[in-house]
């Protein structure tokens, strides 16, 4: 791993754990396959690519909370809303 | 600029599993994962844009209950209340707490901290009571908003769209006033890893019902909590003619 981007790949590993600890079919599952998918990687050296990386690690970041997000909601629309209907 | 103070309760997660106790005195809660009022996390969310919006200077969040309640004023901080009350209701006396002693609390608290909206979710999804912010609300002599699903400030005071049965109603308040937050109200922010760290460092301060001069001995007494009945399993019919026999046995055709 290059310099330069240690802590930020560093913290976006940080906080996909910390996202996995609601993973819908469990933590130890989600924080397997998270490693493995780090521990691939780790052989990057070229800065431009580590780059590319970190920017799609950001963008799974908010696709997990927007997944947490609707499906919180679609329960809570279920649960309160759908038998009026 | 008006000080907005939030409620917030810690439930049982919504994608658990709830489970009756075999003496059906209540639910099984212990080693079960919990975590804040989908509905509260709402109203949190309403309350901290209004700040963004400069519409309101400060928000306080309020919970009652045990040590755990911290960890949801936590989250509530997190996702950028300014400040949190730890109102101290710890074991066979949190689980006699009804609507009505926090609503007496929060009516205090607001008079104490001098709050010009409280925003509560419209209801908790463990009880599902529904009953707070009004009884909050009559209790303060306060308008009320309920089942709010767009805050708007007005001239004097708030217009609030609620979500009534087959409708919308729009209606306006003057200030200071209680609001519940309906589903719609807005989409609540997730508390990041950075800001639940940021929240340790924001101040937390401790009282217990008794400071507040709210008594809270039980009013209501829960007779049996029970499981909602189990669907029955159907049945495959072999053809037509039986399914259709069976249909007008039941009086459907």
């Amino acid at each position: 791993m290059s310099q330069p981007h240690r802590a930020a790949v560093l913290n976006l590993y940080k906080t996909l754990l910390f996202l996995g600890r609601e993973w819908p079919q469990g933590y130890d599952l989600f924080r397997k396959r998270l490693h493995k998918v780090f521990t691939k990687n780790s052989g990057e050296t070229d800065p431009e690519k580590i780059a590319t990386m970190l920017k799609h690690g950001g963008y799974v970041v908010k696709e997990i909370e927007a997944l947490y997000k609707l499906k919180k909601y679609r329960t809570m629309k279920r649960r309160y809303y759908d038998d009026n209907k | 600029m008006s000080r907005v103070l939030v409620g917030v309760k810690r439930v049982i997660d919504y994608a658990v599993k709830v489970r009756v106790k075999p003496d059906k005195s209540g639910v099984v809660t212990d080693g079960v994962k919990h975590s804040m009022n989908p509905f509260d996390e709402i109203a949190v969310e309403e309350a901290v844009r209004m700040k963004e919006k400069k519409l309101a200077s400060e928000v306080i969040a309020v919970s009652c209950g045990p040590t755990q309640a911290q960890e949801t004023l936590r989250t509530a901080l997190a996702m950028g209340a300014d400040r949190a009350i730890h109102v101290e209701v710890a074991g066979a006396q949190y689980e006699t707490l009804q609507p009505l002693h926090v609503a007496k609390i929060l009516a205090k608290l607001s008079q104490d901290e001098k709050a010009d909206i409280v925003i509560v979710g419209k209801q908790a999804i463990d009880d599902d009571s529904n009953q707070t912010a009004q009884m909050t609300a009559a209790l303060l002599d306060w308008p009320q908003g309920t089942f709010a699903s767009k805050v708007e400030k007005s001239d004097s005071g708030l217009t609030v769209t609620r979500e009534i049965d087959g409708g919308l109603e729009v209606i306006k308040t003057k200030l200071p006033a209680v609001l519940s937050a309906d589903l719609r109200l807005n989409e609540p922010r997730y508390a990041t890893l950075p800001n639940i760290m940021k929240a340790k460092k924001k101040p937390l301060k401790k009282v217990t019902p008794k400071d507040l001069g709210v008594d809270i001995a039980p009013r209501i007494k829960v007779v049996s909590v029970e499981d909602p009945p189990v669907r029955q399993a159907g049945s495959i019919v072999p053809d037509v003619d039986t399914l259709v026999a069976k249909l007008k046995e039941s009086g459907h055709v």
